[in-house]
């Protein structure tokens, strides 16, 4: 649905690689050039008129993304470039300074690189422990796996809300009801989930959560932290500089700006932030449960066409979200993305950043289907046609 | 014998693809920054001649073949000349004048390189023994 409103699909492409970074629609890409066309001066430096409504437009924004997460204060939305600064931020200066030594912080082996190396960092740093819950039969996290693993030492969970692979979805209201019960932290990734369906940080009672813009129809570069006022109030400015300060006379005598100006020092990326704004206020229109829906029906259509095909290797059958991975037996992944790619269809081969999943799934590298609300059965239909003979695509792939 | 054809061939059947590892060879790790084409290539080196090599690894139709063809040619030379091969086959990729004549098999490369990110995947078992022969 709402094709027209992405100039990349007016020429003769099949974009399915939305779990890398979504397409963005004319509205989004106007209301950043009206930003560099129209009042393109700093934020925060509202003497003059051009300024004053950048400050508007950029703090509008803050505003729709707490309403669009539910936050329940605009002082909890940081803007990032993005889910990995996101993560790296509440991993080093939030745990950097509430962890010690021993402390157990709980991951899986399907988490993205950005929700393990942030945590791998802080383990060699103060010797925290890193330990990984056990994935059942179909790669999900069930809540019992977790109880198994919790241990007085135990201080995170922090998981993707939906994978980028085995695209599963968590369940991360069960899962913050026993962390917080036990005095654990929650922190969500939610860069594949945030764009494809409602999320509602109170109602979770997560207590962190990381997303990216360019994944939801907005810019690059720009992405948002979300944490409870109280923690954030506790979080060390990553950044200290412009902006972001009071006053500061002497080393001894520095004070900052309250939340969230302490947490973004420096010229923010005032188009990005923008662009998000606008980016959200499309998705609402288009509404989130709808979208969700769209593209779940949208997947059970390519899973019951791609099954018919006995050379395709689906890794997960059961799943959640958008997202398709598999193989096409005995032929090399990034070969098929190659042959995929002389008919204009966009997919993902490799190892999609989550390199320990081969410990799960035994599978190393594969190919990734991962769709939006803008791709249809007929996409999916030239995929599948393109896919179903075996030999042709030994014949194309060079 | 068409240019797919020999590439198909040093694929699935490359004479110098083998799981075996030796200690008795010195092992070339080399993994692309670009995608997932890891390879481990492992060489013997006697009085500055490569005498034998062999690979393994887990990566896409160009990278293996374009490595079972890189080992063809440059088995029995000396340290100098495989640096020669090298190079020339980097100004292909680069599109800089080369000796066509010089690279052999490796030519077959020649119209693949252009073809998006191919050019690094031809280009990666040279690069990680151009960086061993610069180092050792």
């Amino acid at each position: 649905m709402n094709i027209e409103d992405f100039p990349m699909l007016k020429e003769d492409l099949v974009y399915l690689d939305n779990g890398a970074t979504s397409l963005k629609p004319q509205c989004v890409i106007d209301k950043m050039t009206e930003y560099y066309e129209k009042y393109s001066a700093n934020a925060h430096r509202g003497d003059y008129d051009i300024s004053f409504k950048v400050d508007q437009e950029y703090e509008k924004t803050r505003e729709e993304v707490r309403r669009f997460i539910n936050a329940r204060f605009k002082e909890e939305i940081v803007f990032t470039s993005g889910a990995t600064e996101s993560l790296n931020w509440i991993a080093t200066y939030f745990f950097g300074k509430y962890l010690e030594a021993g402390d157990e912080v709980l991951i899986t082996n399907s988490e993205h690189a950005s929700n393990v190396l942030p945590w791998f960092r802080l383990s060699n740093k103060l010797g925290i422990v890193i330990k990984f819950i056990p994935l059942d039969d179909n790669h999900y996290v069930t809540v019992e796996n977790i109880e198994k693993m919790l241990s007085p030492k135990t201080k995170v969970i922090a998981l993707a809300s939906i994978t980028n692979v085995i695209g599963d979805a968590r369940p991360i209201k069960e899962i913050c009801k026993l962390a917080h019960e036990n005095n654990i932290f929650v922190v969500m990734d939610g860069a594949q989930s945030v764009a494809h369906q409602k999320t509602d940080v109170q109602d979770l009672d997560v207590d962190f959560l990381a997303f990216s813009g360019h994944k939801m129809c907005g810019p690059t570069g720009i992405g948002v932290l979300y944490g409870k006022k109280e923690l954030l109030e506790e979080m060390e400015p990553p950044n200290v500089g412009g902006g972001m300060n009071e006053s500061f006379d002497s080393p001894q005598e520095v004070y900052y700006k309250d939340l969230p100006t302490r947490l973004e020092a420096g010229t923010p990326n005032i188009a990005g932030v923008i662009g998000l704004g606008e980016a959200i206020r499309y998705l609402e229109n288009i509404g989130m449960e709808k979208i969700h829906e769209y593209e779940k029906k949208l997947r059970n259509y390519a899973l019951q066409e791609l099954l018919v095909l006995p050379h395709i290797d689906l890794i997960n059958i059961e799943s959640d979200s958008g997202i398709i991975a598999f193989n096409v037996d005995g032929i090399f992944s990034q070969d098929v993305a190659y042959y995929l790619n002389k008919y204009k269809v966009c997919v993902r081969a490799g190892n999609h950043c989550a390199k320990n999943l081969k410990a799960e799934t035994g599978v190393q590298n594969s190919l990734r289907i991962s769709l939006y609300f803008y791709n249809t059965e007929e996409d999916i239909d030239n995929l599948v046609e393109l896919l179903r003979n075996k030999d042709k695509i030994l014949e194309e792939m060079i | 014998m068409e240019n797919r054809e020999i590439i198909l061939k040093h694929y699935t059947s490359s004479p110098y693809k083998k799981d075996e590892v030796t200690n008795d060879y010195q092992k070339i790790e080399v993994q692309s920054s670009t995608c997932v084409d890891h390879l481990n290539i492992y060489i013997k080196l006697k009085d500055g001649v490569l005498v034998d090599g062999y690979f393994n690894g887990e990566a896409c139709s160009i990278a293996t073949s374009s490595c079972s063809i890189l080992l063809t040619n440059v088995l029995n030379k000396r340290v100098e000349d495989i640096k020669k091969f090298i190079a020339n086959f980097e100004k292909m990729c680069n599109d800089e004048p080369f000796v066509e004549e010089d690279l052999q098999e490796a030519i077959v490369f020649k119209d693949i390189i252009h073809q998006g990110n191919r050019k690094s995947c031809a280009f990666l078992p040279y690069q990680g023994l151009k960086k061993f022969l610069e180092e050792n």
